[in-house]
């Protein structure tokens, strides 16, 4: 087996009295997309700023392309490529230019960084704005400029947080099809996301932390078959309480309720639904287990008090 | 060994290019209306100023004194407030850092680019000195770089509170606190030996006074007494400012 491009071993983190990563380990292979899901404040910006070396575990290890990391952090960054929660695309530089101007700071020739701006800005969908300048782009359009500046080196290695929060659903799409390139050509990803959908379409591997413990790992569809009953039917329209505790709970194998609205996960969803139009006014949605049950499932459904 | 810090010194200068004229105006202009102001227009009540053996005219004076001052402006709200809108606001710094640049270099080309702002500053104001035929002196080739000594003095200084400012308010603190007081205390305006002695002991711990007294005999084509000892001080702010920037910056992004 070759060497991860990424390796966590026992990282621990806290903040005065708070842990905030516990005995976190996992490894991404290469070529391997590896997403990280969790509740606000479940340790992913904490874990990603430690792989950057921006921050330091208080105990356990991180090695990326083999290279201990905050030690050999220079030559690590060399070979990385990383877009952050937050855009910081320099706003007085056009597109180019901040593509050229990034680029230096990888102690790239100008030459050879005015070579790559062309194809970059082509594969961020930014060829007409090449000399636009970051405030008259749109959300997507500044996101994708971030993608480009952070390939400007050819990483091997991405690390991305939340690379589409914000983002309407053209330009979401249009940033996976571009991360599925990526993937296409090779490279690895690590990436932090609150989107199920984007976790299930991207992520090779799924990794699951809550209050900066693992608390799940696998393959999205392994996730779910594992700890989820196939079928869930939504009921709302009714007292929940009433619907909760009706015949039709027999057919389920675990019940939840959240406000108004009653959640059976069924592998029998058919008799389920005949005992449900027993009771008239009932609305109900049937529909597969998806990544969002899996997610509440191992976190709950409480508002965090930083969500 | 590659400078890692050069490619954010050139950003900065990159940046500060597309500004160049309104900011050539910016930092020129208002130094020069203390000039013409003062110097002219007070100048004209006062006469000359007893410098040693001789009387200089008030003009002279002054622009020896306020060339001080523009250098230590021009270093200090580049380090805070430029270098804040780029660390904190614009998150500048944060991007940078994820490429191969260390916390390090990235406040090393911070301050040397304060000190190139002050420098530059400088360069204009003197060319319109040169102009206006205050000073011919040759040697204001040797204050030139004691001015950007002056600037890198400020630039260290200035990144201190950078380092630990919440918002831009937190600014008025050091402003009203000490440059200021540091403007009207250390020979800019007025000589010092007519300040009480308590008020002249504090006046000769102030950096600025040090430059003064460096810079001013230069244009009245004489070298500074003790120049050493006056040196040796700004390079002690200097080392001792940079120390605590350094320190308190790695502070602030080590969480």
């Amino acid at each position: 087996m070759t060497e991860p491009q990424l390796r966590c071993s026992h990282l621990t983190k806290r903040f005065g009295n708070s842990t905030v990563v516990d005995d976190l380990s996992f490894e991404l292979q290469a070529g391997e997309c590896l997403g990280v899901i969790g509740p606000n404040g479940a340790g992913k910006t904490t874990t990603f700023r430690m792989c950057l070396g921006l921050s330091t575990a208080d105990s356990g290890s991180i090695s990326v392309f083999g290279m201990p990391m905050p030690e050999e952090t220079l030559a690590i960054k060399s070979r990385l490529g990383v877009v952050s929660q937050f855009d910081s695309l320099d706003p007085d530089f056009s597109c180019s230019e901040n593509l050229m101007v990034y680029g230096r700071y990888f102690g790239m020739a100008s030459a050879d960084i005015r070579a790559r701006i062309p194809s970059l800005l082509s594969f961020a969908a930014l060829t007409h704005k090449a000399d636009a300048k970051p405030g008259e782009l749109s959300g997507g359009m500044k996101r994708r400029l971030s993608l480009a500046r952070a390939l400007i080196n050819d990483p091997q290695l991405l690390l991305l947080d939340e690379p589409t929060t914000g983002l309407d659903p053209q330009a979401r799409h249009l940033m996976w099809e571009r991360l599925q390139q990526l993937l296409q050509q090779g490279k690895s990803i690590l990436l932090t996301t609150h989107f199920m959908d984007e976790a299930e379409r991207l992520c090779d591997r799924l990794l699951v932390l809550d209050h900066g413990r693992k608390i799940a790992e696998g393959k999205p569809r392994d996730l779910i078959n594992q700890h989820l009953e196939p079928d869930v039917v939504e009921v709302f329209g009714g007292n929940p309480q009433d619907i909760a505790g009706s015949a039709a709970r027999n057919h389920a194998k675990r019940v939840e309720v959240s406000g108004d609205t009653v959640f059976f996960y069924t592998d029998t969803a058919t008799p389920l639904l005949q005992a449900l139009g027993a009771t008239p006014g009932l609305r109900t949605l049937h529909r597969p287990a998806n990544l969002e049950d899996l997610f509440l499932k191992l976190t709950g459904r409480q508002i965090r008090e930083d969500g | 060994m590659r400078l890692r810090f050069w490619p954010v010194f050139l950003r900065n200068f990159l940046v500060w290019r597309k500004l160049f004229i309104p900011s050539l105006i910016a930092n020129i202009a208002e130094p020069l209306m203390w000039l013409v102001a003062f110097g002219y227009g007070l100048g004209a009540l006062v006469g000359g100023v007893q410098q040693g053996d001789e009387k200089v005219p008030y003009i002279l004076f002054l622009a020896s004194g306020s060339v001080c001052m523009s250098a230590m402006n021009a270093a200090t709200f580049e380090a805070l407030y430029s270098a804040f809108s780029r660390m904190h606001v614009q998150k500048t710094w944060d991007g940078i850092m994820n490429a191969p640049v260390r916390l390090d270099d990235v406040l090393l080309a911070e301050m040397l680019w304060a000190a190139f702002k002050a420098i530059f500053t400088v360069t204009a104001i003197l060319i319109v000195m040169l102009v206006l035929d205050i000073s011919h002196s040759w040697k204001l080739l040797v204050a030139w770089p004691i001015l950007l000594g002056v600037g890198i003095t400020f630039s260290c200084l200035a990144l201190i509170f950078n380092a630990l400012a919440k918002g831009y308010d937190f600014f008025t603190y050091y402003f009203t606190l000490f440059l200021t007081p540091m403007m009207f205390l250390s020979g800019v305006f007025f000589p010092l030996d007519t300040l009480p002695d308590m008020v002249k002991w504090v006046a000769w711990c102030l950096p600025l006074t040090h430059a003064v007294a460096l810079v001013r005999p230069l244009f009245m084509d004489a070298w500074p007494e003790q120049a050493w000892l006056h040196l040796g001080v700004l390079a002690l702010y200097a080392s001792v400012a940079w120390w605590f920037a350094l320190t308190l910056t790695r502070k602030r992004f080590k969480q």
